[in-house]
């Protein structure tokens, strides 16, 4: 980073053209002319833990304390397509997330809450068409047309081979899942968002801002190659994918990342994909504060992090932003965490006149030098991932997961020099160590749930889950949408853990070639 | 004859989450010792055999998910079952500080929470393992 920039800093590049207002193609200043004014970002805080009950009453304190949607944070059982009995389970229920075992527990987690008025947005990956399918049906018990139906489905399989490592089978079954449920929603559920296509965890796992613009990008553009592979028409499937970026420390660096981002991917899908709508070319997207900044030490800290963190995001467009709890390096949050966290984005909305300009660093001499440089070192690695034949082939060779290893090596040797500082871990530390209520989750959720599961199996029609389970393997072994069966098996009360194993005797699980 | 630090690296339960794990390795690794990763969604049965298998010193674990007070004392108990008792077990993760004694207490003494440098956990190693060997 330069020490100050200037009009020569551009080196000739036409800002008017590569950064026009905002609501203009490629959108580098925005989606809309008005910005926030027209619509403000939605406050979506991330939240889950426990049993559905448990969960249920953190929503509505985060919706009474003005949370504008909801965001379902499930358990490592649940992500990983596991009953709470099953022995990898033991000591895993409801400690990351909510255990949602069923659609009794989708039923119970959602209760007293009108899906026909909240916004959803659920982190799901490998057994993401499971718990869409359960929340389709809860909507349906509500009376709610699936048309009505707004939110979005992680649903971004390749994040996982790539960094978070939350993959149950291959990459190309588990690519034809994701493509299931974009063609599924293109028609049955139009204003849901079918994939949230991710670079927090690329980032969170070590990755730069330009491998996390990169990577994200990239594996954007291999989703949509594959919808249209399918058959899918671009402008059918393209105006519902979204995108969630991570909020990190370096405010001017990732207000140009976003930036970068709308630009490539507008060029991308007008450019590369012949995408026709308006709509298909702009990028939305989520932002979550970076949680791997946050410390143990001090953690009082945080806060600020997370403050500074959100800002970046909001002088960068974000159309959704959830903001880490001062505590969450430590637990999930508390209650009073997770409202502060709440207040946050409040204060930034409503306090601070950011949200009275659009892009209001745009222009300045430093964002659209670092945007440029941001968009060109993308494109490098988009090259790079091409010329492998794609991101599919890429992670098969190891590319993006080595990249970020080196990364992550890097930046802890850099920590431990003290070339990069943190404040309270390697420098201005306390002598003593600072307590800070936390929240502990004990194992009355794992008995609950398991006490749960038995009931259930004696209560449903067994026929019917096996004929459904059934007739979701026979759709797996062919072309058919796994949609409609899984609604079914859903219906019957079947499972996570049972559709999964359904689709594990089919595909087989991956075991990745770990790369140090 | 290698007399080098032999070290496994396990992630035991469902948690992916390898940065850490993946950190530490390739640190060991550069310190000259010894490391088998043992990848992903480990069984304490498959990281117990592992270290046998592989003649470990030290098992370093990693563990983000909370599940640390039911996976650790079934490690500790395989281990003692197999005759392994010598080998150092440490870990890493997020470590409540309440539970750091009562890990402590099953006789895992190298407790690594958040922050902790990567030379303070190479010379942790090469200090207990030199302590067993004597």
């Amino acid at each position: 980073m330069d020490v100050v920039y200037r009009r020569e800093s551009l080196d000739g590049l036409d800002v008017a053209q590569a950064s026009p207002p905002p609501g203009v193609f490629p959108y580098t200043r925005g989606l809309r002319a008005d910005g926030y004014r027209g619509k403000l970002w939605t406050m979506r805080q991330f939240a889950g833990f426990g049993t559905p009950q448990d969960t249920n009453r953190r929503y509505r304190a985060l919706l009474a304390a003005g949370g504008t949607g909801l965001s379902v944070a499930f358990d490592l059982p649940t992500l990983m397509g596991r009953d709470p009995d099953h022995p990898l389970a033991l000591g895993e229920v409801g400690k990351c997330g909510v255990s949602v075992m069923s659609l009794a527990d989708m039923e119970a987690l959602f209760d007293g809450i009108d899906l026909g008025t909240v916004s959803t947005s659920m982190t799901i990956n490998s057994p993401a068409p499971m718990l869409l399918a359960m929340y389709l049906v809860v909507a349906e018990r509500q009376g709610v047309p699936w048309t009505a139906l707004r939110g979005t489905i992680q649903n971004d399989i390749l994040k996982e081979f790539i960094a978070q490592k939350e993959f149950i089978y291959p990459p190309r079954p588990s690519m034809r899942l994701v493509t299931d449920i974009v063609a599924f929603c293109t028609g049955a559920v139009p204003k849901w968002n079918t994939i949230s296509v991710s670079g927090y965890h690329i980032r969170e796992a070590g990755a730069t801002a330009a491998q996390e613009l990169a990577f994200t990008l990239r594996d954007g553009i291999e989703y949509v190659q594959h919808a249209v592979d399918a058959g899918l028409e671009v402008d059918r499937f393209a105006p519902r994918l979204s995108f969630f970026f991570n909020a990190h420390n370096d405010l001017l660096e990732e207000v140009a990342k976003y930036r970068a981002a709308r630009r490539i991917w507008a060029h991308v899908m007008r450019d590369r994909f012949a995408a026709r709508d308006p709509r298909s070319w702009q990028l939305r997207f989520h932002a979550q504060t970076a949680g791997v900044s946050l410390t143990a030490q001090q953690p009082w800290n945080n806060m600020v992090r997370t403050a500074v963190q959100a800002l970046a995001a909001v002088l960068g467009g974000a159309q959704s932003l959830h903001t880490n709890a001062l505590d969450e390096a430590l637990a999930l949050p508390t209650e009073e965490a997770a409202l502060l966290a709440l207040r946050t984005q409040q204060i930034l909305a409503h306090e601070t006149g950011v949200t009275e300009v659009v892009d209001p660093l745009g222009g300045s001499y430093c964002i659209e030098r670092l945007t440029n440089d941001l968009e060109l070192e993308a494109r490098r690695h988009f090259d790079v991932i091409d010329a492998m034949g794609g991101m599919v082939e890429a992670i098969e060779a190891g590319y993006p997961q080595r990249e970020i290893a080196d990364s992550a090596y890097r930046d802890q040797q850099a920590v431990e020099a003290r070339e990069r500082t943190i404040v309270g871990v390697n420098a201005f530390y306390d002598r003593a160590h600072e307590p800070v209520r936390t929240l502990y989750i004990d194992e009355a959720a794992e008995q609950t749930q398991r006490a749960g599961l038995d009931r259930l199996r004696r209560e449903r029609e067994g026929a019917r889950v096996e004929a459904a389970l059934e007739a979701l393997k026979t759709a797996a072994n062919g072309p058919e949408n796994t949609m409609p069966r899984l609604l079914e098996a859903v219906r019957a009360y079947a499972t996570v853990g049972e559709m999964c194993d359904a689709l594990r005797q089919v595909w087989g699980e991956y075991q990745e070639v770990p790369i140090i | 004859m290698d007399s080098r630090i032999r070290v496994v690296i396990a992630k035991p339960g469902l948690d992916g989450h390898d940065r850490g794990a993946k950190v530490i390795a390739r640190a060991l690794r550069d310190a000259g010792m010894e490391v088998i990763y043992t990848g992903l969604r480990q069984t304490p049965e498959q990281i117990v055999t592992a270290a046998l298998q592989e003649d470990a010193d030290v098992i370093g674990l990693s563990i983000l998910s909370g599940a640390h007070m039911h996976i650790c004392p079934r490690i500790m108990e395989l281990l003692r079952e197999q005759h392994l008792d010598d080998v150092l077990v440490v870990i890493g993760g997020i470590i409540p500080d309440a539970d750091v004694p009562r890990l402590n207490a099953l006789g895992i003494t190298g407790v690594f929470q958040p922050g902790t440098p990567m030379q303070e956990i190479v010379e942790f190693i090469r200090t207990h393992v030199a302590a067993k060997v004597e």
